[in-house]
């Protein structure tokens, strides 16, 4: 094969954690064999100095990036991406663009100056589009004086941590369509999702835990009728090898699938029976050939570490009151939001690369000054609270917090039109979202949208944008990281051209 | 799946297929505009290995330049991105996809005179300014390599070829071999030149259990059973193999085994797959491909019946039921895409399934503009279009009254009522009828009877007249609640009946255009229905427009050079794990070059000759000593061949999902073997619906089936494309959102949990143990052993099997409490806790052994 192939077999590369696999990313520029030595001492450094934490790191190899080539700056500014996933899609004009001028504008028409015709759902077709200003209060927050809803007090301590993208946009005006775009970079089945172009990209820090976790949560205080739906593609591999999917974990039962010994079987059973097992295949081995076998044996010598090192990790029986006080008194329910940030956390000292939260029940077609409420309510309190954790362990620098849905609300409303009850329908051309820690910079607001909070002023950070920073921020070129399916070179970022919004890095 | 070890095989230089700046998917534009459609899980290193692969085994030793295998993929995948098929993005006004013409390649090459062709002076440039490809493309250079093939190429002349296969049929006449030579027939012989040209030499045949475990998961997907191993070791007759070979393809069980492959091309599902995911019922479609299999449906009419099923004079119900095919897309159901939108969505997920299915090629990179690599215009995507486009159905799934909804239909379908369920109906609808017209009459009567007292009428005359009155009114009210529970009765029994969605045409044809860079509302030029131009043309019409019929008559007429060559090469890969192509989605100019181009021409001619006999292939491929091989190899040749391309041995590889989960059934004796039906829903962990659905979704929880609805086969399993099931997907089955050719193997830790630990498998392996308890306990283990792997075990197996079993029972013996969990409360067994617990765990043991869930 190639240099950078070669060299990972010398490093017993191909020992890779969460699965094996012949899987070799494709980078486009291939670093020279010295280039990339250096880069792996550099790599393996870095983790003797940063290992002493929570679980044992066991595989030095898989600390080893999987391609060196897309790496563009020997120090990433981060090392493990939490994303907060407000599916359904948030209000951007009730909790973070603020317009106060839209008061004015109450039950009056939006300018079709402003719409310009632009294509809308099934739901609003043909119809009046009428003005409805937030009826939340906006306070200016922390030394940055950054404007945010009453919705969300206790993120608003957070504000010189937070930086708010109020451009963000996308393609999608549906939510399946645009959940797929913005997990994967495109709006059909197929594609990989963010976390597994990450755990392709970059390999695992813990051979004992997956590079990529997925926790939801719905039902909560918030929206509990129009709950949108999910999709397992939304944390695929794609065509990427599924060794680098999502592994969600559940909320009730076992939090990995299949992880716990059935009935009448304790721990002390399954390592006899592994043992035997152990015994045959190696047998076998001898006689086949097939070193596929020893895969297996190791396969299964991992699934029973698993067994310990995950309910080790979703136990908070460790965890101080404090902690667990800051998080919020829904934290001590299974599958809350509160408690899914408090695990993420906890992921990220295991050093679990890229973990993904999915809070349900931001589609806000009608009710939605009672629906926000609740929906703010479940994850203010939380997202603060994981901000300061992390800070306080020392690990928010190396971690990307996003926050964001899959697309925003219209400015115009839906269902009854009284100025503390309104609807909003989808509303693709500009959302806001958030960033912290990870070498991002604080306090900063980026991104204007015109006075309507309908179309983008400036600085437009389209999802690919997004994507792209994201990368940059793990240490990855984005143009750099692809994989041949189908004749083509795929990439996270698609073909139109993305940008590293360098702006709002630190 | 490999280590990669197997990469250092090969010529480095053809590995590398670097990133193209396609505009390939323009999102920004175009939500409808992604035509790179998904049509496999992909195996890793797909172009790279593809060309390593060329390098390897295509080459040998001949030394002469083949245009296709050495020239037309650098060329494909170095230059064609600006000097290929599509127009728009073509530089210079040259293009290297063709030789002669206008732009053709001889604008840059002279033949024989490598110093005066441009073309290598610019692939051979060190001036960033002049060297193809350009560094800005972040194409692969071309190695010096690479350089000498092109020289060599120019220099025997530059000359050019059709795409392999792109060329009609024609058998290539199979090697001439000694007399004594190894093999039964052309396959043989064909691999065995092969292996010639290699210096290596096949296998020996693997034993006759191997042979018949191998045999029957690879027809049937089930292992075989004792005593089936048993005849077959008695057998000692010289066509005893053949014997089996006829019996297991004669058995219901093979078109079940052959129909889940079918199901994962054609991503067959029980959900819809967009925003609710609600419920669609196409079981109709899965039995009929399951009997179409069973009955050896020649491959013609199975494209037929599925291509336009519907279009015949007078349509069979199977006809009709298989021209379900163009309704297994992913649909959304009504009420926040746009219709026009999502019609558009759904006619062209049809074209590209159809270009996966039966061509081989990614037809669908040519929504937006032309192919990059193959001769698709992106007219002549539209001109395919145009056959599916006339569909007489709403493009989204409808509301949620009535039993339409309920029963997971969307019209046009028909109703395929057993007799009695016809019978029930047909009495429940005359019985309504009856009561119907009582009632008419009654009020008819009561509506005569006058209000007030007529004339000369006395008081109890009206009295008597009133009671009447009110006699009748009671027993209207009567009959019509009697009505009332007739129409219950009738939608319970509707529910109950079968209904397969068709395809069905609009009476007047919809028009069809081009849809500028794929926007479903930027419409251009109208198109007329027709076939890609380097494809034979479709035999004229007159009088009438191009239909269906005509468009699948020309998938299947003689002359076509890829439905035989895509079918052979999948059923190929069905047998020995990879296909000859191993790239079965796309065999097009990116796909992967053959590995035995001679044997697959071979095949696909003597399929077409054959009249396209299903089982006869299958047959004449089991039949050949290559498969009969076995795959005991030394680690060197497994290092070397991982895939086993050069079938120098037997093919092993993990068994999918399905089978290994129907192993895990029929080996325990809990199989229910019933065919057919709606999907059933055999337990998973609770909380997965529930984690994704909405709560308006239909059904928005998994509730589990009971009974022995949950131990029948894995082809009958309810699959939610949102959320398929965990044991199907953890063992890498694809989602079913799109096409799927073919399936990656991992070997995985969850892989390794989902064994060890699922209910069901426990389940079966405690049911087996309590059954064996009731066997000679003298052979016990053995026969345990043999049950699931169709092996005795020798002394070091039976040696470690029995320690460990001593092992388990003393440990159960000392914890009685833990043994007793493991009891079933249900059953009466009257055998010790402790001995049902350690023999469990000795079946747990063996169904978690590599070779339980490898086909070897």
């Amino acid at each position: 094969m190639d240099d950078d192939h070669q060299h990972h077999l010398q490093l017993g590369y191909h020992e890779n954690t969460f699965v094996n696999g012949p899987t070799q990313p494709n980078f486009t520029s291939r670093a020279t064999a010295m280039n990339q030595n250096s880069h792996l001492t550099q790599a393996r450094r870095q983790f003797l100095k940063t290992s002493g934490m929570g679980l044992g790191v066991t595989a030095l190899g898989s600390l080893l990036p999987q391609n060196s080539a897309a790496l563009t700056q020997s120090k990433p500014a981060a090392k493990h991406v939490i994303f907060l996933f407000m599916a359904g899609a948030p209000s951007q004009v009730d909790l973070f663009d603020y317009k106060p001028d839209l008061d004015k504008q109450f039950k009056k028409p939006l300018p079709t100056s402003v719409s310009q015709g632009q294509r809308v759902t099934a739901m609003t077709r043909g119809k009046e589009q009428l003005v409805v200003p937030s009826m939340f209060k906006f306070n200016q927050a922390g030394e940055s004086g950054l404007w945010m809803s009453e919705l969300l007090p206790h993120l608003s301590k957070q504000a010189d941590r937070l930086c708010i993208l109020k451009s963000l946009n996308t393609n999608a005006i549906n939510h399946d369509p645009a959940k797929t775009f913005v997990c994967t970079g495109s709006e059909l089945p197929g594609k990989a999702s963010m976390g597994a172009w990450l755990s392709y990209g970059l390999g695992s820090i813990n051979k004992d835990l997956p590079d990529f976790i997925v926790l939801t949560s719905a039902f909560w205080t918030g929206g509990t009728r129009n709950v949108q739906g999910l999709y397992s593609r939304l944390w695929g591999s794609g065509f990427l090898p599924s060794k680098h999917q999502g592994v969600a974990f559940q909320t009730n039962g076992d939090p990995v699938l299949f992880l716990s010994n059935p009935k009448g079987v304790d721990a002390d059973v399954r390592r006899r029976m592994l043992d035997a097992t152990g015994a045959l295949n190696r047998k076998h081995l001898g006689e086949i050939g097939d070193s596929e076998i020893e895969t297996t044996i190791s396969q299964q010598e991992m699934a029973f570490r698993m067994q310990s090192s995950v309910p080790e990790l979703t136990d908070l029986s460790q965890e101080s009151k404090d902690v667990l006080d800051s998080y919020g008194p829904e934290v001590h329910k299974n599958g809350s939001f509160a408690r899914n940030c408090l695990q993420a956390r906890r992921m990220v000292e295991r050093g679990v690369r890229f973990i993904q939260l999915f809070h349900r029940g931001w589609d806000h077609h009608s009710i939605l000054p009672k629906q926000l409420r609740g929906q703010a309510y479940d994850v203010d309190q939380a997202c603060s609270a994981l901000i300061e954790d992390l800070e306080q362990r020392g690990l928010l620098d190396d971690t990307l917090i996003v926050f964001a849905g899959e697309f925003g609300r219209t400015v115009y409303g839906q269902g009854k039109l009284a100025r503390d009850d309104y609807g909003r329908d989808h509303h693709p051309r500009c959302f806001s979202g958030w960033l912290a820690g990870g070498g991002i910079k604080g306090g900063m607001s980026y991104g204007t949208t015109d006075d309507f909070s309908y179309n983008v002023a400036e600085n437009p950070v389209a999802v690919r944008d997004l994507h792209a920073t994201l990368l940059h921020q793990l240490g990855i070129n984005h143009e750099k990281l692809n994989f041949p399916f189908q004749g083509l070179d795929q990439k996270l970022t698609g073909v139109e051209p993305a940008r590293v919004v360098k702006e709002i890095l630190s | 799946m490999r280590l990669p070890v197997r990469l250092t095989v090969g010529h480095s230089d053809f590995l590398r297929c670097d990133s193209m700046t396609t505009r390939f998917e323009n999102y920004r534009r175009n939500p409808v505009s992604v035509r790179q459609r998904r049509a496999t899980v992909i195996h890793v290193f797909l172009l790279v290995v593809a060309h390593s692969f060329a390098a390897t085994l295509g080459q040998s030793q001949d030394t002469k330049i083949n245009f296709n295998r050495d020239i037309r993929p650098l060329l494909s995948d170095r230059c064609f991105h600006c000097h290929g098929p599509d127009e728009e993005d073509r530089k210079a006004g040259l293009r290297l996809d063709r030789r002669d013409g206008d732009e053709g390649a001889l604008n840059a090459l002279s033949p024989n005179d490598v110093a005066g062709s441009e073309l290598y002076k610019r692939i051979t440039s060190s001036d960033p300014d002049v060297v193809m490809p350009p560094p800005d493309a972040h194409k692969k250079p071309i190695s010096p390599q690479e350089q000498k093939l092109f020289r060599a190429w120019i220099e025997e002349g530059g000359n050019y070829e059709t795409f392999w296969a792109f060329t009609s049929l024609e058998p290539p006449s199979p090697p001439t071999v000694p007399a004594n030579s190894w093999g039964t027939g052309p396959i043989d012989w064909f691999v065995k030149r092969k292996l010639d040209e290699r210096g290596t030499s096949p296998q020996p045949a693997a034993d006759k259990r191997t042979l018949l475990r191998r045999l029957s998961l690879d027809l049937t997907g089930l292992p075989p059973s004792r005593s089936q191993i048993a005849e077959f070791l008695a057998d000692k007759s010289p066509n005893a193999y053949e014997k089996a070979v006829d019996r297991l393809l004669k058995s219901p069980r093979f078109g079940e085994h052959m129909g889940r492959h079918w199901l994962d091309l054609v991503r067959f599902a029980d959900t819809n797959g967009i925003h609710h995911d609600h419920y669609r019922d196409l079981s109709p479609y899965r039995d009929w491909v399951i009997r179409a299999f069973n009955q050896n449906l020649p491959y013609d009419d199975f494209v037929r019946y599925q291509l336009a099923g519907d279009l015949y004079e007078f349509p069979s119900n199977d006809q009709l039921t298989a021209s379900g095919f163009n309704r297994l897309h992913m649909i959304i159901d009504r009420g926040t895409m746009l219709p026009e939108e999502s019609h558009a969505r759904n006619v062209i997920d049809r074209v590209t399934s159809v270009g996966t299915a039966f061509m081989g090629l990614t037809v669908g990179c040519a929504v937006c503009h032309d192919h990059k690599y193959d001769p698709i215009s992106s007219r002549e995507f539209y001109q395919l279009y145009a056959f599916f486009n006339n569909i007489d159905a709403t493009p989204e799934t409808g509301g949620r009254s009535g039993n339409d909804f309920k029963r997971g239909l969307q019209q046009p379908y028909i109703e395929l009522p057993s007799p009695e369920q016809q019978i029930a109906r047909d009495k429940l609808h005359k019985q309504t009828t009856d009561l119907e017209k009582q009632i008419a009459e009654l009020k008819s009567v009561v509506g005569k009877q006058p209000k007030e007292k007529s004339a000369g009428e006395s008081r109890d005359e009206k009295k008597a007249a009133e009671n009447k009155t009110a006699d009748h009114q009671k027993k209207i009210k009567q009959l019509e609640a009697r009505r009332k529970q007739l129409q219950g009765e009738l939608s319970n029994l509707e529910m109950m009946i079968p209904a397969a969605m068709i395809m069905k045409e609009r009476s007047d044809i919809r028009p069809a255009h081009i849809m500028i860079r794929g926007v479903y509302d930027d419409l251009g030029e109208q198109v007329e229905r027709g076939t890609p131009a380097f494809l034979p043309p479709m035999a004229e019409v007159s009088g009438r427009p191009k239909s269906r019929m005509d468009l699948a008559n020309w998938f299947v007429s003689d002359e076509h050079p890829l439905t035989a060559r895509v079918a052979v090469n999948r059923f190929w890969q069905q047998l020995f794990g990879v296909g000859i192509v191993k790239t079965a989605e796309d065999i097009g100019a990116q796909g992967e070059w053959p590995s035995h181009l001679d044997l697959l021409n071979y095949l696909a001619s003597r399929f077409v000759s054959s009249k396209w006999d299903v089982k006869a292939l299958m047959k004449e491929m089991v039949m050949s000593e290559t498969y009969r091989q076995s795959s005991e190899a030394t680690p060197e040749q497994y290092k070397t061949d991982p895939e086993n391309r050069l079938l120098a041995r037997g093919s092993r590889y993990r068994l999918d999902a399905e089978v290994i989960r129907d192993q895990i059934l029929a080996t325990s004796g809990v199989m229910n073997s019933k065919m057919g039906g709606k999907s059933v829903k055999p337990p998973q962990p609770e909380g997965l619906w529930k984690a994704v659905s909405l709560p308006s979704s239909y059904p928005s929880r998994y509730v589990p089936d009971t009974g022995d609805q949950i131990v029948r086969r894995s082809v009958y399993t309810f699959w939610k494309r949102g959320l398929p099931p965990p044991q199907m997907t953890i063992l890498n089955a694809p989602t079913r959102e799109d096409c799927t050719a073919r399936r990656e193997r991992t070997n995985t830790p969850l892989q390794a949990l989902l064994l060890m630990n699922e209910q069901q498998y426990m389940k079966a392996a405690q049911l087996l143990a309590t059954r064996a308890l009731g066997w000679e306990k003298q052979g016990r283990l053995s026969a345990i052993y043999e049950t699931i792997t169709g092996k005795v075990p020798d002394a070091g197996e039976q040696e470690i099997l029995q320690k460990a079993f001593n092992d388990f029972e003393n440990f159960y013996r000392e914890r009685p409490a833990l043994a007793e969990a493991f009891a079933d409360k249900n059953s009466d067994s009257g055998y010790p806790d402790h001995a049902i617990a350690a023999w469990t765990m000795i079946i747990n043991t063996i169904y978690n052994l590599d070779i339980t869930k490898t086909r070897s």
